[in-house]
């Protein structure tokens, strides 16, 4: 009956398939938050009435993170595609996949940093002052501590977005589940691989984002 | 010592400039609870955080000890800042940090303490605002009163010879209000700290402070020590205070008086003849009859007051006023 059913699965694909996208999903993620969080922080910071107040710097920076938000994603991958290959030699594979990805999910990572460093109490920064801290102590010790919930919610929202992008990234031959899916299920027709790999990917995001609600909880301490 | 030299402040609203504080010249002693009273949007805000630089002065000198602070570099600021602990309105502890954690917070920022130091710092502290227990708890499990307790320990980690506190009493209720300034007065006696508090309750003022500036349209319209502020304002806006605190409807008395034969007078007794049996004798003296219009006996500060409105008829009333005077109580004619 199985057999029939997934004739065409080849479940060691499969598995490969699926450690592809948590390779591509988990190192864009690390780069996307290295690089997402200090961006973050400065848009917050350079932002209009905060510690470190810079128009200029602001409307700069906040114009990168728009354009590279603004850009479909299937578009970034292309254009992405020189770049790559400067950074990793090749613009094939899950190596490939990662610069794109963290072209795509650093951006939409620093908004999300921006807007749970604003809904820190500005008062908690006005005493922290009071103290005596400077900017740097502000950050790391009142601001980003603060936040942390917000930023655990937003490094969860970035995952999952990511989940879906580094789908896509099959179209440019990136692997994992969602290149598998392009070539097998929908270019051959095996809608049984299909299946299989679309509710992988529906497994491995309920997965993720019980994860962060978790850890959101477990670091809220109001 | 903190002193304000033509200090002002005004804020750059498209090219207006906005005054929050004019031109205000003010010298708070070492050691005195100094309170700041006025409505919301009357400046004093402004007033408490130009101490600290919180605010930036537009104009004018601020001077702590005899330093002018406003020339400080931003390394001197940081230093002079931990010499100045601040408590708030609305606590401001850190939610992601224990109690101990968030008392430790200001020693931590300054570098400059061993964590024994710290260790034993914060527990001396927790002892003292009666928090030994709850070290270990999150601000989010503690009441108003306790939280605005962990906002005094964090307040004085560093050992700051000026506390500046902002509403710290505005978001409790009056039994919680009540430890927190007795609170306070201690920290003022026992440490010698000087205290500059800012509230619209004059009743913060008459419990624990020393001297007392009131503020209305971004300036000090009349200042002074409490006693005499309060038993005898000048300005409408102290006024308005005065009898909003005591709960007197200024109408009410009017109609009040206007039933009352004969002469008003309105007593005031301060410190020792509060409770000498003074107008018994009087009456015997003078041969006039009293009615007690009004009265109100109470502390201010550690002062005893005694208010009273009276209507006197008949006998003698120039042998009577003296009588008063001759006993040291500040005699105003009403009508």
């Amino acid at each position: 009956m199985m057999e029939s059913l997934l004739g065409n699965v080849d479940w060691m694909e499969i598995g490969w398939a699926s450690w592809d996208t948590l390779v591509m999903v988990g190192m864009s993620l690390l780069f996307s938050v290295v690089i997402g969080l200090p961006t973050g922080v400065l848009l917050f910071l350079t932002g209009k009435r905060q510690l470190l107040e810079q128009p200029v710097a602001y409307a700069i920076l906040s114009f990168v993170v728009n354009v590279l938000r603004s850009v479909p994603f299937i578009i970034l991958l292309i254009v992405m595609i020189p770049v790559t290959v400067m950074i990793i030699g090749t613009s094939l594979g899950v190596a490939g996949a990662i610069p794109p990805l963290v072209a795509g999910g650093a951006p939409f990572f620093a908004r999300l940093v921006e807007t749970s460093l604003r809904e820190v109490d500005r008062g908690i920064i006005e005493a922290t002052q009071a103290m005596g801290a400077n900017v740097r102590q502000i950050v790391l010790g009142a601001l980003l501590p603060e936040a942390l919930p917000g930023i655990i919610a937003g490094i969860t929202v970035t995952a999952i977005t990511l989940v879906s992008y580094a789908a896509m990234s099959g179209v440019v031959g990136g692997g994992g589940l969602g290149d598998l899916a392009i070539r097998f299920g929908y270019q051959r027709f095996q809608t049984d691989v299909m299946v299989i790999t679309v509710a992988l990917l529906v497994v491995f995001v309920q997965l993720l984002q019980m994860l962060g609600d978790r850890l959101v909880l477990y670091f809220s301490r109001k | 010592m903190i002193e304000l030299d033509q200090v002002q402040k005004s804020y750059q609203v498209g090219d207006r400039a906005i005054p929050a504080l004019k031109p205000t010249d003010l010298t708070i002693d070492t050691g005195e609870v100094f309170g700041i009273v006025g409505h919301s949007g009357a400046g004093k805000s402004t007033l408490v955080r130009l101490i600290n630089l919180l605010e930036r002065p537009t104009g004018g000198r601020v001077l702590v000890d005899g330093e002018n602070v406003t020339h400080y570099d931003a390394a001197e600021l940081r230093a002079f800042r931990r010499k100045v602990g601040m408590i708030f309105q609305h606590f401001n502890l850190l939610s992601s940090r224990t109690v101990a954690d968030n008392i430790a917070f200001p020693m931590k920022l300054a570098g400059i303490y061993s964590k024994a130091e710290i260790r034993s710092r914060v527990a001396e502290l927790l002892a003292l605002v009666s928090l030994t227990d709850q070290g270990n708890k999150y601000p989010s499990q503690l009441s108003g009163g306790q939280k605005q307790r962990v906002g005094v320990a964090r307040a004085l980690a560093c050992r700051p010879t000026i506390l500046l506190c902002d509403e710290a009493t505005s978001a409790l209720d009056p039994q919680t209000t009540q430890s927190v300034l007795r609170l306070l007065a201690e920290i003022n006696r026992e440490l010698g700290l000087t205290i500059v508090l800012i509230t619209h309750e004059m009743d913060v003022v008459r419990r624990i402070c020393d001297r007392v500036a009131v503020m209305d349209g971004g300036e000090i319209v009349e200042s002074g020590p409490v006693t005499d502020v309060f038993l005898h304002p000048e300005h409408p806006t102290t006024r308005d205070f005065v009898f909003e605190s005591e709960n007197i409807d200024r109408e009410e008395l009017e109609r009040d008086f206007n039933q009352a034969s004969g002469r008003i007078l309105r007593l005031t007794f301060r410190g020792e003849s509060t409770y000498k049996p003074l107008l018994g004798h009087v009456a015997r003296a003078s041969g006039v009859d009293f009615s007690i219009l009004s009265g109100r006996i109470d502390h201010i500060k550690d002062t005893p007051y005694g208010q009273l409105t009276l209507s006197l008829v008949g006998g003698d009333l120039e042998k009577a006023m003296a009588e008063f005077d001759a006993a040291d109580v500040h005699v105003e004619v009403v009508r």
